[in-house]
């Protein structure tokens, strides 16, 4: 029994890992170019990320720097900076890199980023 | 006779004295319970806090949830309210919260499991049984129905009456007593 929980243990540590933020982003940079994505730039990352569609922005509640402290424009929730350089903490969890990307690319732009676009971002990010 | 008097005073006297430490304890024991901060029930029960909702923490509901606004205590809502609010996601006050199945059938069960139930203060006078913002539950707009409207929709430091821990500073830890609220931009509430 104890050998199983134990067992359990790594199991779960090894899918829900923390990694280094470069790590984490190497990996799903990778997945992004399995499907189809070429090399990534961090200017066309900035670019989507200050462009504006009907108002809504990534800035709407990120702030227009990514240095800075956001707030949520609606709940007025603190939301700490993306920039890795002065928040390290975050784009440490792939499976947390994927979800919010799914939420607000659907909120921000109307659709789905593409793997491209994401990796962009996340170049950009990275270099901040 | 004089005897018989004196045993019937000393009779009623007692009677008397006993009803009134009765009703005594009784009060105490009663009001303990009600100040009590939470009142526990068996294992698989929701517990109860004095606010008259339970607002047991979720580490999933905290992540999930809590990443955008204060992770409303499940008791606030009767089951079905939190059914509709889990199914719509992808619109959740325009904003897209979408979750992966299994984060959210695992949110779902813990929020039914602790959600209100018939009977409860928090649903007195309330009708709709699959409401789902707290703002139009009657219990909640009795309990600020001193607050002016503008001091709090007007204020850039709350915005509207959905951010509760504008000015309930402990709600994230389920406390919303009045005598621990402070308003932003004019200080404690002191009713």
């Amino acid at each position: 029994m104890k050998a199983f929980t134990l067992f359990l243990i790594v199991i779960s540590s090894l899918v829900s890992t923390n990694l280094p933020a470069n790590q984490a982003i190497e990996q799903l940079q990778e997945r992004y170019r399995n499907n189809g994505a070429t090399s990534f730039e961090a200017l066309d990352g900035k670019a989507l990320w200050y462009s504006e569609q009907n108002g809504r922005s990534c800035t709407s509640c990120h702030g227009t720097s990514s240095t800075a402290v956001g707030k949520h424009r609606k709940t007025g929730k603190k939301i700490m900076p993306m920039a890795l350089s002065v928040n390290p903490q975050r784009l440490t969890k792939t499976t947390k890199i994927e979800k919010w990307f799914l939420r607000n690319c659907k909120w921000t732009l109307g659709r789905e980023c593409s793997p491209q676009e994401k990796g962009n971002i996340l170049q950009w990010l990275q270099q901040l | 006779m004089k005897g018989l008097l004196k045993l019937l005073r000393w009779g009623t006297g007692m009677t008397l004295l006993g009803c009134a430490l009765f009703i005594g304890f009784y009060g105490l024991s009663v009001s303990s319970i009600a100040s009590g901060y939470k009142e526990n029930h068996e294992e698989g029960e929701h517990s109860r806090s004095r606010f008259g909702f339970a607002s047991e923490t979720n580490p999933a509901y905290q992540e999930e949830c809590g990443g955008c606004h204060l992770a409303y205590p499940p008791g606030l809502f009767p089951a079905q309210s939190w059914t509709v609010m889990m199914s719509g996601l992808d619109e959740h006050f325009e904003d897209n919260a979408e979750l992966p199945e299994d984060a959210r059938l695992e949110i779902l069960n813990y929020l039914g499991k602790h959600a209100a139930q018939a009977g409860d203060k928090v649903l007195r006078g309330s009708k709709d049984e699959a409401l789902t913002r707290i703002t139009e539950l009657p219990y909640f707009i009795r309990k600020h129905d001193e607050i002016p409207e503008q001091r709090v929709k007007n204020n850039p430091g709350i915005g509207s009456f959905s951010n509760c821990d504008s000015c309930h500073q402990n709600a994230v830890q389920g406390d919303f007593d009045e005598d621990r609220i402070t308003i932003p931009g004019y200080g404690r509430w002191d009713d």
